[in-house]
């Protein structure tokens, strides 16, 4: 090295270094690096695997290995420890379709299988078209036409009889598909400089968000009719979907005007300053990056919408959750409640899951085209 | 031109086509007082750097030329038509004047030949396809026309700031503004949006531009505003600006940044 001063030349590249011996290290490293490094990561290691045994071998047991799977009578299920299955086979048309009259079924389940089915194409990038259009509209009536009937031939089902998975279903998809365009409604004219239309929309989101989701609901049930006039009633099923769109307009109503918020100033200056009017930049610059960072927000208040479909109960409609009781009130299957929970549990969680897994997909597609 | 220095108005004898003129020009910031009396005006096909301290005003100054900010006294006219709060006017203005920022504001949702085209379709009318052409028209004018289809955030700074200018050009505006538009770039950058300025400069564009490079304000600036705390003080042509300042805070300021 000494020499290189002499030569004018002060800049040697060093050897590369070696490349690392082995990169994953082996199961005994890692658990001794991740797991018992230090005493008290040691103790929390040893502390869930002792919850861990003591829990899920018996969860296992109850759930499969000691479990009756199949059609039983009631009596059957005493003799096993586990659980008993046998409560689903018996009343799994009960929890699904309600008091809906047992041999036409077919019509709830199908509506079911339709609806699912468009909700599922319009998940998909290459369906955002004018088609979804005239599939919802059209999807719908047939629905419509399959649970209430009356018409080519099928026996007329009254709504009170409607329940179960249908309801749950419809009111939350419903609710929340048509509350989306509302809350952003409402989201820009909170923002919006106009004073009665700002007044408008702080009062409706302040005051439907202040008060219990049941209490709308009441509202819509049980108030409403009294200012109608006379003669006139509005079918419960749709004052009941009314509510849940106004109450879940008003949640994701504050979850896109949070979006509204976190866009920088330079691009609505920009939007303006080339001449696009309010609703041309609201459109086509402002709104699409909102929605987009709102992602998450937003499917978390679906979620919890989803959910909270279970309280239209109060006002006599029977949702979901409502017909698995009505289901453990049977004298004979009393004992198996639990049963009963855990299958709309998965049901519930089926859906939920769903949809945050779509959402993330939904997130990771938008932004693949510009991510740094 | 009006050599001297104090601002005013010196601009008299500046010709016939005045495509701006802002007259008795005041705005606040609630108590705070950005601009003060502010006489300008430009005719057509001028190039103005506008330089000053940070806070000095100047690009409220610009600002209020295409109504991003309101004026609450003076009159303020560009290509003819009277700024107020008129949203026709307003919109008549935004027409004709295009902007560059100093943090581009590049839509980053839409590609950039999208971000060309968007105002020329839906505010000019333009079909779609024209539309295209013309974006990438302005795309290859500012060199950087094979980046079209990519995202904003796929760019460097310099090119983001590129296809601003062509962004601005596709309204096929008859003034433009700009706004610090090489603060925000890293040195290296700075000279191929310099470069781009310097071309549209020569093709006879109405520049207005706010700007700390002085190189550029000598290489086509026919007029160079240097203002402080809210008002011009002093206006000259650019070797003269440099060479001889008049103002004693001219003098300082130059000392500061060259």
């Amino acid at each position: 090295m000494a020499d290189i001063s002499n030569t004018g030349v002060n800049f040697v590249p060093t050897e590369p270094r070696p490349a690392p011996a082995s990169i994953r290290p082996g199961p005994m490293t890692w658990m001794k690096e991740r797991l018992f490094n230090t005493w008290y990561n040691t103790l929390f290691t040893l502390v869930a695997i002792y919850v861990l045994a003591t829990s899920v071998p018996s969860l296992i047991d109850w759930f499969f290995t000691s479990a009756l799977w199949s059609d039983a009578p009631a009596d059957a299920c005493d003799a096993v420890t586990g659980a008993c299955w046998a409560f689903v086979y018996e009343k799994w048309r009960f929890i699904l379709f309600g008091t809906y009259p047992f041999e036409q079924q077919w019509r709830p389940g199908g509506a079911v299988i339709i609806f699912l089915g468009m909700v599922i194409i319009s998940c998909f990038k290459p369906m955002w078209n004018k088609s979804l259009l005239v599939i919802w509209p059209v999807g719908l009536i047939i629905c419509w036409i399959l649970l209430a009937g009356g018409i080519f031939g099928l026996d007329s089902v009254p709504n009170n009889l409607w329940g179960g998975l249908p309801i749950t279903l419809m009111l939350a998809v419903i609710g929340c598909g048509l509350a989306f365009p509302v809350s952003i409604a409402l989201a820009l004219g909170r923002r919006s400089k106009m004073p009665i239309i700002k007044a408008f929309c702080v009062g409706y989101i302040e005051l439907i968000r202040g008060v219990p989701l049941i209490t709308v609901l009441f509202m819509a049930s049980v108030m409403f009719p009294l200012f109608m006039p006379e003669g006139i009633t509005i079918d419960k099923l749709l004052r009941a979907q009314v509510a849940i769109i106004m109450f879940a307009a008003a949640y994701l109503a504050e979850v896109v005007r949070g979006g509204l918020q976190a866009i920088p100033k330079g691009q609505y200056e920009a939007a303006d300053a080339m001449g696009l009017s309010y609703w041309q930049a609201m459109t086509f610059i402002i709104l699409p990056q909102a929605l987009k960072i709102t992602i998450p927000p937003q499917v978390n208040t679906f979620i919890g919408m989803f959910k909270d479909t279970s309280l239209v109960l109060i006002v006599g409609i029977f949702d979901l959750m409502f017909t698995m009781r009505v289901a453990i009130n049977d004298l004979e299957w009393r004992a198996f409640y639990i049963e009963g929970m855990v299958f709309v549990a998965i049901l519930y969680f089926l859906f939920c899951f769903s949809m945050s897994k779509y959402s993330q997909w939904l997130e990771h597609e938008l932004h693949r085209g510009h991510k740094r | 031109m009006a050599t001297t220095a104090p601002a005013s108005t010196a601009t008299s004898s500046m010709g016939t086509s005045e495509v701006i003129t802002m007259a008795n020009v005041n705005k606040w910031y609630g108590d705070f007082h950005v601009l003060k009396d502010i006489n300008l005006s430009v005719k057509s096909g001028e190039r103005i750097v506008v330089c000053g301290p940070s806070g000095s005003g100047k690009s409220t100054l610009i600002r209020c030329l295409n109504r991003l900010e309101e004026h609450q006294e003076g009159d303020i006219a560009v290509d003819g038509i009277e700024l107020t709060d008129n949203i026709k006017n307003i919109d008549a203005v935004r027409a004709e004047v295009g902007m560059v920022f100093q943090h581009f504001n590049l839509f980053p949702h839409l590609s950039v030949l999208d971000n060309c085209t968007l105002a020329p379709i839906w505010v000019k009318k333009t079909a779609k396809a024209e539309a295209e052409a013309l974006g990438m028209k302005y795309l290859e004018r500012v060199r950087i026309g094979e980046q079209a289809l990519k995202y904003p955030g796929q760019l460097s700074g310099g090119q983001q700031q590129r296809v601003a200018i062509a962004r601005a050009l596709c309204m096929t505006p008859k003034i433009m503004l700009f706004d610090e538009p090489t603060s925000a770039l890293d040195p290296e950058m700075v000279k191929e949006v310099l470069d781009t300025m310097v071309d549209l400069a020569k093709e006879g564009m109405t520049m207005l531009c706010v700007t700390h490079e002085m190189g550029f304000a000598k290489a086509v600036a026919d007029r160079v505003i240097f203002m402080d705390q809210g008002e011009i003080v002093e206006q000259n042509e650019p070797n003269a600006f440099f060479d001889n300042p008049q103002n004693e805070r001219t003098k300082e300021f130059l000392n500061q940044i060259l």
